[in-house]
This record gives C-alpha cells, structure tokens and sequence, in this order.
C-alpha cells in the first residue's frame, strides 16, 4: 500500500521510531516504578515461580485446562457438525440463540438451578457441558461456511462422473471444505480453550482456578496472576502459529 | 425484580462504554499496524497477540484483584470497562485491518499513481471502501463484547447475568429469571444487529 520511502519519509522514520521508542520506554519505565514503589518487584516474590512445586501444581493445573478444552471441542465439534448437516430451523435458531447468550448465564443454570431439579454433574462436567453447548453453535457456523465456500460446480462433476450424493461429499466436497476450514477451526480452539478459563466459576481446578488457589495462599496476586497470564499465552500462541502455519500451508497445496 | 432492571442497565452501560472504549483503542492499534514504521507495528502487533491469547477473565482478576496491591486502584465497575476495552480492542483492530487488507491493492496503487498522497489515499479511496465492509465484523464483535461483560459478574460487577443468579437464590424461581436474563441478551444482540443494519446502509453510499 506503501511507496517505498524515499529520504525525506526514511528520516521522518526515524524520528517516529525515537519519538515512540521514548513513549514506550517511559511508560514501561512508569510501569516498574509503581510496581517497585509498592514491592512488587522484590525478588522474594518472585522467587516462589522459580521453584519446582509451584510449575508443578501450574501444570497439574494446566492439564486440566487441556483436559476440558479436549473434552469440550470433541463434543462441540460433534454438535456443531450436527446442526451444520440438519440446517432445520430449530438448529437455526439454537445457533442464533447461543451466539447471543454467554456462557456465563448457561454455567449458573448448571450450577444452581439443575441441581434442585436432580441433575448434579461433577464439576468437570458442570464446566465442559455449557461450553460445548455454547461452543457447538460457533463451530456450526464454521462447518456451513467451509462448505459454502466449496464451488457447487465440485459436488456437480463428483455427480456428473457417477458418484453418488453421499460419494461426492465424501470424496469432493469435503476435503476441500476441511482445508478451508481448518485455520479457523484452530482459532476457535483457541477461543475454547480461553473459555475454559470459567472454572475459576465453577471451581474446577484448571489453570486460573489453580492461580486462584495458590495465589489465597502465598498472597502474590500479582505475581501469580501473571504467571498464570504467560502460561496462557505460550499455549496459545502455539496454537495460533499453528493455525497460521495451516493457512499459508494449505494455501499452497491448494494451488 | 428491581434488581434484574438494575443488572440490566448496568450490562448496557459496561456495553456501550466498553464498546466505545474499544472501538476509539481498536482504531489506534490499527493505525499502529499498518504504518511503516517497524517500531510501531511491532508494538500493535504486541499488543493484539497478548490481549487475544490470554482469556478475558483472567484479565479481570489480575486488574481486579492483582492491580491493587501494586496501589493502583479504580471503582470497580470502570475497572471492568477498561479491561473489556482493552481486551475487545484486539478483535476490533483486527476487523479493521482485514477490512483494509481487503481492499484490493490496485486501488490503492491507482489512487497513489492519480498523484494522491498517501494519506489521501487512505482517505478517499482505501477507508471508505474498508468501512463498508467492516461493519459486520464489527457488529458481531459489538455482540461477543455483549456477552463478554457477563465476566464482569465474575469478578462482582452486579449486571444482569449476577444480577439473575442473585434473584433467582432469592426467589427460587429458576426458569422465569434465567429465560428473562436470556431475552435481555437477545433483545441486545438483536438491538446491535438492526443497528448494524442502519449504519450498512449509511457508509454504503
């Protein structure tokens, strides 16, 4: 969209690059002080995150965060794959409805209102169950638009070689919907493995629940906070290099 | 039921607000990202890659309950408005640049090569076609910042979703509330919707 710079844009650059490296140096500058100013930066508060028995129980932590961000996807990809096929108005207005409702709302109602109606799951599920009802409407529309995106003229010469309605979806359509779909199936993953974060709700001890538990006990808010904050943010920063990785990828095979 | 039309102003305030707060932080983080300074875009990128890649309410609790011990204090209600700002901010400059992406470089090439400057460029020809195609995007991220603010009630902001659960501890009456706190929800998401709807026809010449 840019020209390439000529002498004048090139020392114009320059000044913008000083100008805003000095911006950002003062406010990180700003930052220190008042963490500093209040003894939040006082190594012995640190130092606990740097001992063996605390990643540990992180990571026991961390594991049930994967543990519910698997268990959600695999249920709410099967819905989703449900409600994308059937396309009845009722799997129509359930995707409008749970587009609009948080999960929040749905996490309550599994919380405090199906137990007195006898149904009381264990925490896992109590987690798990509302977001993939939440999270199978997203991936719905995920799978319809994948398969949009196919051009009608594949299903047409699958037919026209003399497949069959089911051959020609199988062997033409999908594949191709698949590579269309999969980075955007990947970031959603990553939007569900976010949401697990709402154990902290329910009480499942998943990665910020496990912060919340440590952090009542050795009174580093902070600290623990952020370390729970970059866990979160390797794993899925993993997982959107991945989703980028498929899009150039595939879009090269496609060729 | 005074306390659910409570809740209710309140998830609408902490809506408008945080969708305000995000949008004008959205249009920033743009602009940070597509000028060709590498210092500048390396900060927006930063900035959208971390607010994206760490939940929303684990944001909450660091700025709710961490922040205050660092003697950095807010009410709490603002707090939570700043922190949906700043964590919907990513999605929206994200919409935005793939609505600027979208628009074909040619055009852009077209407007430099009639002698247009690059900021008139950006002006006349690039934004007015991005914007048409960014307010969808947009409207659907206005929705998920919707239901987003239910995370408020996580961390104690008394809106509609807490406000529900509170009633409902209170009245027993589960199905009548939660069904009511669920029509709020959709009646906002249809209120965005027609909004949306409104302002496509406006920036769409």
């Amino acid at each position: 969209m840019f020209d390439p710079p000529g002498p004048r844009a090139r020392r114009r650059t320059r000044v913008v690059t000083a100008v805003s490296l000095v911006v950002v140096g003062a406010l990180v500058a700003l930052a220190v002080r008042q963490f500093a100013d209040n003894g939040q930066l006082n190594p012995d508060r640190w130092r606990p995150y740097l001992t063996w028995p605390m990643w540990r129980y992180l990571l026991i932590g961390l594991r049930a965060t994967v543990l519910a961000a698997v268990a959600t996807g695999v249920l709410a990809m099967a819905g989703g794959l449900l409600l994308a096929v059937t396309r009845s108005r009722i799997a129509r207005a359930y995707v409008e409805v749970m587009r609009t409702v948080p999960v929040l709302l749905i996490i309550y109602v599994m919380l405090f209102v199906l137990p007195s109606y006898g149904l009381d799951l264990p925490l896992f599920w109590k987690l798990v169950v509302p977001l993939a009802l939440s999270h199978a409407a997203l991936y719905a529309g995920i799978f319809r638009a994948g398969v949009a995106a196919v051009d009608r003229g594949q299903r047409e010469a699958g037919l026209s070689l003399g497949m069959t309605e089911r051959q020609a979806l199988r062997a033409v359509v999908l594949p191709q919907a698949v590579r269309n779909m999969a980075p955007s199936l990947v970031s959603q993953t990553v939007g569900l493995l976010k949401d697990t974060a709402l154990g902290y709700v329910v009480s499942y001890t998943e990665l910020l629940h496990s912060g919340r538990v440590l952090a009542n006990y050795n009174h580093l808010l902070i600290q623990t906070y952020i370390v729970i904050a970059v866990v979160y943010l390797a794993v899925n920063l993993a997982l959107s290099q991945l989703s980028r990785y498929l899009e150039v990828s595939l879009a090269r095979t496609a060729r | 039921m005074s306390l659910l039309a409570e809740g209710f102003l309140s998830t609408v305030a902490l809506t408008l607000l945080s969708f305000a707060g995000a949008f004008s932080l959205g249009v920033c983080v743009v602009v940070l990202r597509v000028v060709p300074v590498p210092v500048l875009r390396a900060v927006g990128t930063a900035y959208v890659e971390t607010f994206q890649n760490v939940p929303l309410l684990v944001w909450l609790v660091l700025f709710v309950f961490g922040l205050p011990e660092a003697g950095i204090t807010f009410p709490l209600f603002w707090t939570a408005a700043l922190v949906i700002s700043l964590y919907e901010a990513a999605y929206v400059a994200e919409a935005l640049r793939s609505g600027v992406n979208s628009v074909a470089r040619g055009q852009g090439e077209a407007a430099r090569a009639l002698g247009l400057t690059t900021a008139q460029s950006l002006r006349h020809v690039v934004v007015p076609q991005a914007l048409r195609r960014v307010v969808q995007p947009v409207a659907n991220i206005a929705i998920a910042l919707t239901m987003a603010t239910s995370l408020a009630g996580a961390v104690g902001v008394v809106e509609l979703t807490r406000a529900a659960n509170r009633i409902n501890l209170d009245l027993a009456q589960p199905v009548l509330v939660f069904a009511g706190a669920g029509l709020c929800y959709l009646g906002l998401a249809a209120g965005i919707g027609a909004l949306a709807g409104l302002v496509e026809r406006r920036v769409a010449h």
